[in-house]
């Protein structure tokens, strides 16, 4: 069974260092893709699903654990792996042509060679015709069919994409997985087996055999779906949907009471519960929406259909009405509070009012409010705040998590900043300890 | 094009350890070549400038030929200086706050001791062909670096991992993608730097002073010595035979170049107005060139071919041997670097001591008078370019036949039109004074009013719009939506404008011209004087203090203001 394998990792990590304190982009992963494979790795932004994508295609050496290639340990780049990424990675100053042949080019296979090949390549993707165009001159769709030409020239065993379709507008993006998958399942690319990054959750059911779900702080597996439908998938299959559900059960999780809910303080014990990245007028967006039909529980999945935003956004949004009491989550389901229909139905100031008295029952708002009551002048340096912060988060997420709570710490009315001295400042609001 | 003019982004960069210890090898390598002057020729003899206007092709090809040589000189070592920068942090650690601090100093103010240490080497022609050389060098070579540097460092990851995915050695990952990428903005800061090398070509051909007359024959020479006698035709002709000198380069070198580059720029939009050359568009259009072109590309496959199995790809990954001793070379290397600067310093401070107080006192009162000089020509420069750019910037029509005009009388080098100044207010009254100020003024107004021009072209029309909406007054309007959309223009012009007057100042405050010898207070004057004198102490002094005034006043003053116009004031 081992040597089935096509790529193993066993027990990687990867870890920042920030000062004295370590991060784990990811922690102790352990994975198999074996030939033949599709596999997703499906998660939140910032799980290090990227990260564990270039620790397989050796653009970056895992700080611990090993990395096996067909059983033997992967040195250097994997030269059997290629990858498509989400921003194309074009080089606009060179043809389709030319951005296809250059990867031939950099292997030495001569022109006679090369150019024949190229062109086909070209050709099957549907791009005949734009040998000579540049990259500006075509749409995103265009530009990553380029991006797949490219990576297929160099007949890769293993494919890795990261999000691949992420960039591209909807349609766009629905009428090139179906031609990826129409090239993939018809045996049409010598590739042996395709690892895809993703956080839309439909895109992963639709494309891949097994899906690997991650989670983030740290980086980890939390659990592994196995898709066992034929191609071409339908999406509205009872079999597709309720596979889509199971999935939207495990990212969404379930709402805990509230203690364990909210997590706790920077420096205390057991787990911080982090802001999510959200704005605050699509949470209010998604609640306003959930109101129209008061007191019933949603399907996750239904609910990504009718706002038309994708999983990993919503996921976000509900993750932040829960976190405010606003919303419960179970089993794929979401509900609205009697508190949320209060919130989604008050005037713009009474909305402001409730947002201040839940946020500030958040650990880590009242960290904050609690570190500026101790100034003087209720006044503290931007930089002060984000070096507590990076105790426990790596620098570029503590920046993260300080500005998502300024922002709402403003919208509360419990904060203000000032933009020239980067300073935090109480507000009158919040200097009044939680009731 | 004209949102691109004049714009250096500038790191914010607090003043750390690196830059004292910039400033101590700077003051290590000035005494060198103080020490290497004191053995200088006492008498340098310059050639001699002949006035006829048919010798002007030949000073015109020896101006370009100086120019060329420093250029590429620049270029080798920005693509250098920027690969170590940007791959070996280390190397990042020294070289950067290095390449800040010189970007900031007076370069003229090395002059002296650069023309002094050289002639001591080597014979009296080549030293001062060789220092105009290094000069033109040190005005280019910075700003190129530093746009070169940049680009290395801002390479999109993704383009960079796929450069690594598809197995690209060092030659196919400069040539597909290091270079592509850094080539617009490398060649827009050479076509700067060109045009900046200008004036300081001008300088150090016409660099005389007491018994040593540096001249290089070339068209500053020749504008020098018409001016000297007088001879107002023969001015005519240089002036003319540098403007069209100029406007040719420009016109057949760099706008085509330039054009050529917009492909390699990084936005996958199209630009509303991509930079286009008339030349340039013949030039595509014709069949040689295609031929041409065609003959490149079988070139360049043969080339790649070749470099590619001379360095086949090598993994990152693979351990590169020798780490260890590489390690030991390095700290060697840093070990012999802090002796020779400490050495250095303290021969340096042995001879400021020797330098009495009444001369400390002479040389605070000379870098007072210059700065007031300075601000006085920002102050002016300020006052008339203000009004002057927002009415241009914000009517396209003015600025459609005035901008192109506006340009060419820009780039007229401020050194090359002293001497004609000088032969026109000597004979009034604080006549040098003047010509001081003017010749600052000259040097350093265009910056400030080009970068107004485009400042006030980017104004929104629907802001515009708005104020007209609210009926705001005149002076409203210029408050709340003028003055603070200029700023961030303002103060990036200001900074390279004051850096021109600070350069102007050395040639300025002491020229030597029909016979006589003019001199106003200043810093500029002692530097010059103390070379005529060949009192080596002061000339020390008195070029660190102008080093380490202007560096100060960048630091703390300049700096500061950027920053506040990049955080409040930028339009985006």
């Amino acid at each position: 069974m081992e040597d089935k394998a096509l790529v193993q990792l066993e027990q990687v990590s990867q870890v920042y260092r920030s000062g004295d304190r370590r991060f784990y982009a990811v922690q102790d992963i352990t994975l198999r893709v074996h030939d033949g494979e599709f596999v997703c790795l499906l998660g939140p932004s910032g799980c290090g699903k990227s990260t564990l994508l270039r620790i397989i295609t050796g653009l970056q050496k895992p700080t611990e654990g090993r990395v096996l290639y067909r059983g033997e340990p992967l040195v250097g780049i994997n030269p059997h792996a290629t990858i498509v990424f989400q921003t194309f990675a074009l080089f606009p100053w060179l043809t389709v042509q030319g951005n296809v042949e250059v990867a031939l080019k950099a292997r030495r296979i001569p022109p006679h060679i090369r150019v024949p090949r190229v062109l086909d390549l070209i050709d099957r993707v549907g791009l005949d015709g734009f040998e000579s165009a540049y990259p500006r001159e075509l749409s995103g769709g265009m530009r990553q069919k380029v991006g797949f030409a490219r990576a297929m020239a160099v007949e890769p065993e293993l494919l890795c994409m990261d999000e691949p379709f992420s960039a591209l507008d909807v349609l766009s993006a629905e009428s090139l997985r179906g031609e990826l998958m129409e090239l993939w399942t018809e045996g049409k690319i010598p590739t042996r087996a395709i690892l895809m990054v993703s956080h839309n959750i439909e895109e992963a059911v639709f494309m891949a055999d097994r899906l690997v779900i991650m989670d983030k702080n740290p980086g980890r597996v939390v659990s592994e779906v196995v898709v066992d439908l034929p191609h071409p998938r339908q999406r509205k299959s009872a079999q597709f949907l309720e596979i889509v559900d199971q999935v939207y059960g495990v990212l969404a999780g379930t709402t805990q009471p509230e203690p364990i809910e909210l997590g706790s303080t920077p420096g205390g014990p057991g787990q911080i519960r982090w802001l999510p990245d959200v704005s605050i007028n699509n949470l209010i967006g998604l609640l306003e929406h959930l109101n129209k039909t008061p007191r019933q529980a949603y399907d996750l999945y239904k609910l990504a259909g009718d706002l038309g935003i994708d999983s990993d956004l919503l996921l976000r949004l509900v993750d932040a009405g829960e976190m405010l009491g606003f919303v419960v989550v179970a089993q794929g389901d979401v509900t609205l509070t009697p508190l949320g229909e209060t919130f989604s139905e008050a005037s713009i100031l009474a909305r402001k009012e409730i947002f201040a008295t839940r946020i500030r029952r958040l650990p880590l708002v009242r960290w904050l409010l609690e570190m500026l009551r101790q100034t003087p002048d209720g006044r503290l340096p931007e930089d002060v705040i984000k070096t507590a912060l990076s105790l426990e988060l790596a620098p570029a997420e503590a920046e993260k998590q300080l500005d998502l709570m300024i922002t709402w710490g403003r919208y509360g009315e419990l904060l203000a900043y000032d933009e020239i001295t980067h300073t935090v400042i109480l507000e009158p609001a919040g200097v009044a300890l939680p009731s | 094009m004209m949102d691109r003019v004049y714009q250096t982004k500038q790191p914010f960069r607090p003043f750390s350890k690196s830059d004292i210890f910039v400033l101590l090898v700077m003051i290590a390598f000035l005494y060198l070549g103080v020490h290497l002057g004191l053995r200088a020729p006492k008498v340098v003899a310059g050639p001699e400038i002949l006035l006829a206007p048919r010798w002007l092709p030949y000073y015109a090809l020896r101006s370009v030929g100086r120019m060329a040589a420093a250029y590429l000189l620049s270029l080798v070592f920005a693509l250098c200086y920027g690969y170590a920068a940007a791959y070996n942090r280390r190397a990042e650690q020294l070289l950067m706050p290095l390449l800040d601090v010189l970007q900031s100093v007076p370069i003229l103010s090395f002059l002296p001791v650069a023309l002094l240490s050289l002639s001591a080497l080597f014979p009296q022609g080549l030293a001062a062909e060789l220092t105009s050389i290094i000069l033109i060098f040190t005005s280019q070579a910075w700003n190129m670096t530093f746009s070169w540097y940049q680009s290395l460092t801002t390479i999109p990851g993704e383009l960079r991992e796929a450069s690594h995915v598809f197995r690209f050695n060092g030659w196919m990952r400069l040539r597909t993608l290091e270079l592509p990428f850094g080539l617009p903005g490398l060649l827009w800061n050479s076509m700067m730097s060109w045009a900046g090398g200008w004036f300081f070509l001008m300088a150090a051909e016409t660099f005389t002073v007491g018994q040593h007359d540096f001249r290089l024959p070339g068209l500053g020479s020749y504008l020098r010595e018409a001016a000297n006698l007088g001879d107002v035709r023969a001015i005519f002709w240089g002036v003319g035979t540098l403007v069209a000198v100029i406007i040719l380069l420009d016109q057949l070198l760099w706008r085509p170049l330039v054009a050529w580059s917009e492909r390699f720029t990084l936005e996958m939009v199209e630009r509303d107005f991509p930079a286009t050359s008339w030349f340039y568009n013949l030039l595509r259009s014709s069949a040689l060139l295609g031929r041409v072109s065609h003959g490149f590309s079988l070139l360049g496959e043969h080339l790649d071919a070749w470099m590619l199995k001379l360095w086949p790809y090598r993994s990152e990954g693979v351990p590169a041997a020798g780490v260890g001793r590489r390690r030991y070379l390095g700290m060697a290397l840093r070990i012999a670097l802090i002796l020779v600067v400490a050495y250095g310093v303290l021969r340096a401070v042995g001879l400021l001591r020797t330098v009495p107080i009444a001369q400390w006192g002479q040389i605070g009162l000379g870098v007072l008078m210059t700065t007031l000089r300075v601000v006085l020509a920002l102050v002016i420069t300020l006052v008339w370019t203000i009004p002057v750019g927002v009415a241009i910037g914000l009517n396209p029509r003015l600025s459609s036949w005035l901008q192109p005009v506006a340009q060419i009388v820009a780039s007229i080098p401020a050194t090359a039109l002293f001497p004609v100044f000088v032969l026109a207010l000597a004979g009034l009254p604080g006549g040098l004074s003047l010509a001081v100020e003017l010749l600052m003024l000259t040097g350093a107004q265009w910056y400030v009013l080009f970068n107004v021009i485009a400042g006030a072209a980017t104004i929104p029309q629907d802001l515009r719009y708005t104020t007209s909406l609210l009926g705001l007054s005149q002076w409203e309007r210029w408050r709340t939506l003028i003055l603070p959309a200029l700023f961030p223009y303002v103060v990036t012009g200001a900074i390279t404008a004051s850096g021109g007057a600070w350069n102007a100042s050395i040639v300025a405050e002491y020229i030597e011209f029909g016979g006589q010898t003019l001199r106003v207070k200043g810093i500029g004057d002692l530097i010059s004087f103390a070379t005529v004198q060949g009192d080596y102490p002061m000339l020390l002094a008195a070029t660190l203090t102008m080093v380490v005034t202007v560096v100060l006043i960048n630091r703390f003053f300049w700096r500061k203001l950027y920053r506040l116009a990049e955080e409040r004031y930028r339009m985006e």
